[in-house]
């Protein structure tokens, strides 16, 4: 019986050894290509009797494919998606949105396909979405939404975001806003108003008559209020405003001018300027308390502070090196480090939310640099280059950055504009972005829906 | 006692001798040849990546000019034979003409028989294709004899034309038709694709007899650059992902032998829920749809036991990070 045992064992392994074992091949990938990726966004089904309420209650006859204008047009600006036109789509939208024919959406190399139903319930707009993940044949993430009518430009806009966050892995920003300064007139007598916009430049809303000087609106991370400065009694002063009541108040009573105004990351203080005696300092005001604190104290002028995203760090620019240039300290206005120093000047520093970069201004041989560098100053990347442009502001994820740019005027003192352009990171992807006006000093709000 | 001694040392001496004689070591100092290492690299025999289009053009280009050369010098026999004659003529005429003018030093015996040519061409146009036939065959027989050397001596001048002397050599037809035959040069094309063929074959043989003692468990490097820069195009790396986090997805395929998807796997797809390794998914995603977009993915034509199975490492922390 034993001997049999050792026999087959040696004819097992004998076996073993007469086979071909290949071993796993691997191949690593280390690259990609970063070309926008081609979706499709099917318009939103919606059936005749929810056709008849939307055209009697918002004015609309196809609302459906009005929402998925909106998500179209806002992965589009995102350089990141490339929305494919609507000629192609081979199958209609409500069976599309039942169950896709993936081989029809792949023949228009489409990679992810967007459908969805809009209908009516009891006065409220209640739309539900699908995306698909074509080559896969499966289904990657089913929402739906209620919400009153005339909002269906948001729910585009949140549509969206998923859409965005489940594709990139990061969080979105199209259901967000942008406050700036609206200008209008001459270049000599321009009236500057707060205005209100969403980010893809629809529903502007203007917050003051335009009576008095408006500067640099930043925006509270955490709820709708708004802090900018303004000239009261020819005097530059602090100001808090509440979007939602309108209600506004000066922020501290300084013997003096407050100027360049940010919140703290979690909303509850205000960071700002104070210019006396030919100087100017960095100052903390808690909201709650009203106590200020005063954060550095040099003979040089610092100004334009923004709070790392922790809050323990704080950014600004100072001339205290003979130049201006961009610093880094403690939040409590310890161990402050030069970071900055390339050539040319350096100004307007804004802490990225995702805490890894710090935008800037940089003017250098007449010309104004867009740019950003990591928060120890190496590896400054200068995204974008005019005649004149400042004031970056980030999208709350991160990517993009928003600023400002001045055309030159002529001889005669004509052709004066300013406008809005965003930028992502990458610096391939820079737009206009529309507003009903000139405008300035952008600052975008944090996600309005989380 | 003196006869086992004797026996003993007899023996001793038989077996010294009998070494003395059979080892060479003893006789001869021992010559051992240097040890050359020889390190095995795999390459395919094909690479399979495209040329470059600066690099492909400069070869097109190479190429047509190598066909006209062939064109005009070696034209093929079955078609060109009487054409070529006619041409030749018209040539030859043309020469004779411009040799008139031009008063150019040729030999004289060669005029002569040229002008006998064109008069009997002119005459008796048959006879004349006869004649020529059969000088060409006169050729075609010594040609099949000379040897390698002075055909490849030929071909290497005919490769490089000096271009000072394309009139001469234009007027001296005959003196080219002596140095270059387009049969000959057939001849050495057909022989040297079949000694290209032979090698092949030997290459082929020792390559299955290598085989086993090849290490199968790799790509060559011509294959795996192929797959690699086919999934590079079809791959779009999420860009939102964090890039200090670990970014690498492993997926395991199986395919059909055409490079078509027979089943695909995520090897770390415990990673796909686990709390904060939200972006994993993301980025498994991508990796999914990479490899779906590009199939049939380009894999090697031959050993598909050894690729059926592939493991595909996806890492976006170069794109994302670096």
């Amino acid at each position: 019986m034993d001997k049999l045992k050792l026999l087959t064992i040696i004819c097992l392994l004998f076996l073993l050894k007469t086979t071909n074992s290949y071993s796993l091949i691997e191949v690593d990938i280390t690259r990609g290509n970063l070309n926008p990726l081609p979706v499709a966004v099917s318009p939103l089904f919606q059936d005749n009797k929810s056709k008849n309420e939307f055209q009697r209650e918002l004015n609309l006859d196809d609302l459906g494919s009005e929402i998925s204008k909106v998500v179209e047009n806002n992965l589009k600006q995102s350089g990141l998606f490339n929305p494919l036109s609507k000629d192609a789509f081979l199958q209609k939208p409500d069976i599309a949105h039942l169950k896709p024919r993936f081989e029809d959406w792949a023949l228009i190399k489409a990679q992810a396909l967007i459908t969805g139903k809009v209908s009516i319930d009891n006065g409220k707009l209640k739309v539900e979405f699908r995306l698909w993940d074509v080559l896969a044949g499966r289904e990657m993430l089913a929402l739906a939404f209620t919400t009153v009518p005339n909002n269906w430009r948001r729910v585009g806009h949140i549509i969206t975001d998923k859409v965005y966050e489940r594709l990139t892995g990061e969080k979105g920003y199209f259901d967000t806003r942008i406050i700036y300064v609206s200008e209008e007139g001459l270049k000599t007598q321009r009236v500057k108003k707060l205005a209100i916009m969403d980010q893809d430049g629809f529903n502007t809303k203007y917050l003051t008559l335009g009576n008095e000087l408006v500067l640099t609106p930043r925006f509270n991370p955490t709820n709708q209020m708004v802090t900018y400065l303004s000239y009261f009694r020819n005097l530059p002063r602090v100001y808090l405003l509440d979007i939602e009541t309108g209600i506004q108040e000066v922020v501290g009573d300084f013997p003096g001018m407050t100027f360049a105004p940010r919140f703290s990351p979690d909303g509850k203080k205000i960071i700002m300027s104070f210019a006396k005696d030919g100087k100017s300092d960095i100052y903390v005001m808690d909201l709650e308390n009203r106590i200020v604190e005063q954060i550095t104290n040099h003979p040089s002028i610092d100004t334009s502070p923004s709070y790392s995203p922790d809050g323990k760090y704080i950014t600004f620019n100072s001339d205290r090196s003979g130049y201006q240039q961009i610093y880094v300290m403690k939040s409590d206005g310890s161990n402050v480090k030069r970071i900055s120093f390339g050539n040319g000047l350096y100004g307007t520093p804004v802490w990225s939310p995702r805490g890894d970069l710090i935008a800037f201004t940089k003017l250098h041989k007449g010309k104004f640099f867009i740019g950003v560098m990591r928060t120890d100053g190496k590896g400054e990347r200068l995204l974008t280059e005019n005649f004149y442009q400042e004031a970056p502001s980030w999208s709350p994820n991160g990517r993009v950055l928003i600023f400002y740019r001045e055309t030159k005027t002529n001889e005669k003192g004509e052709g004066f504009s300013a406008k809005l352009w965003s930028i992502d990171l990458t610096g391939y992807n820079e737009r206009l972005v529309e507003t009903q006006t000139d405008a300035s000093d952008p600052s975008w709000s944090s996600l309005l829906s989380n | 006692m003196h006869k086992s001694l004797f026996i003993s040392s007899g023996f001793h001496l038989g077996i010294i001798l009998l070494s003395i004689l059979t080892l060479p070591f003893i006789s001869k100092p021992i010559d051992v040849p240097p040890l050359i290492s020889v390190e095995l690299i795999q390459i395919a025999d094909f690479t399979n990546i495209p040329y470059a289009p600066k690099a492909k053009k400069i070869i097109e280009k190479n190429k047509k000019k190598n066909e006209k050369l062939a064109s005009d010098q070696a034209p093929p026999k079955k078609i060109k034979k009487e054409e070529n004659k006619e041409v030749n003529l018209d040539k030859k005429n043309e020469i004779i003409k411009e040799l008139a003018a031009k008063k150019t030093p040729t030999p004289e015996k060669k005029l002569k028989k040229v002008k006998k040519e064109k008069l009997e061409s002119i005459a008796m146009p048959d006879k004349k294709k006869e004649k020529v036939q059969l000088e060409e065959e006169k050729k075609q027989k010594p040609s099949k004899e000379i040897k390698k050397d002075k055909d490849l001596k030929k071909i290497t001048t005919l490769k490089k034309p000096n271009i000072k002397d394309v009139k001469v050599k234009q007027v001296s037809e005959f003196e080219k038709k002596e140095l270059f035959d387009p049969n000959n040069i057939a001849a050495l094309i057909d022989k040297s694709m079949e000694d290209f063929g032979e090698t092949n074959k030997k290459k082929n043989k020792i390559s299955q007899s290598q085989d086993s003692s090849m290490d199968n468990s790799k790509l060559t490097l011509s294959e795996e650059d192929a797959l690699k820069a086919q999934i590079f195009g079809c791959w779009s790396v999420p860009l939102g992902l964090p890039y200090n986090e670990n970014l690498l997805v492993r997926i395991k395929l199986k395919l059909k032998p055409d490079g078509t998807l027979i089943k695909t796997e995520i090897l770390d797809h415990a990673r796909m829920n686990m709390p904060g390794q939200g972006f994993f998914k993301v980025l498994a995603e991508s990796a999914l749809r990479a490899v779906q977009l590009c199939q049939p993915l380009r894999v090697p034509t031959s050993g598909y036991e050894r690729w059926k199975d592939l493991q595909l490492n996806f890492d976006a922390r170069e794109m994302l990070g670096g």
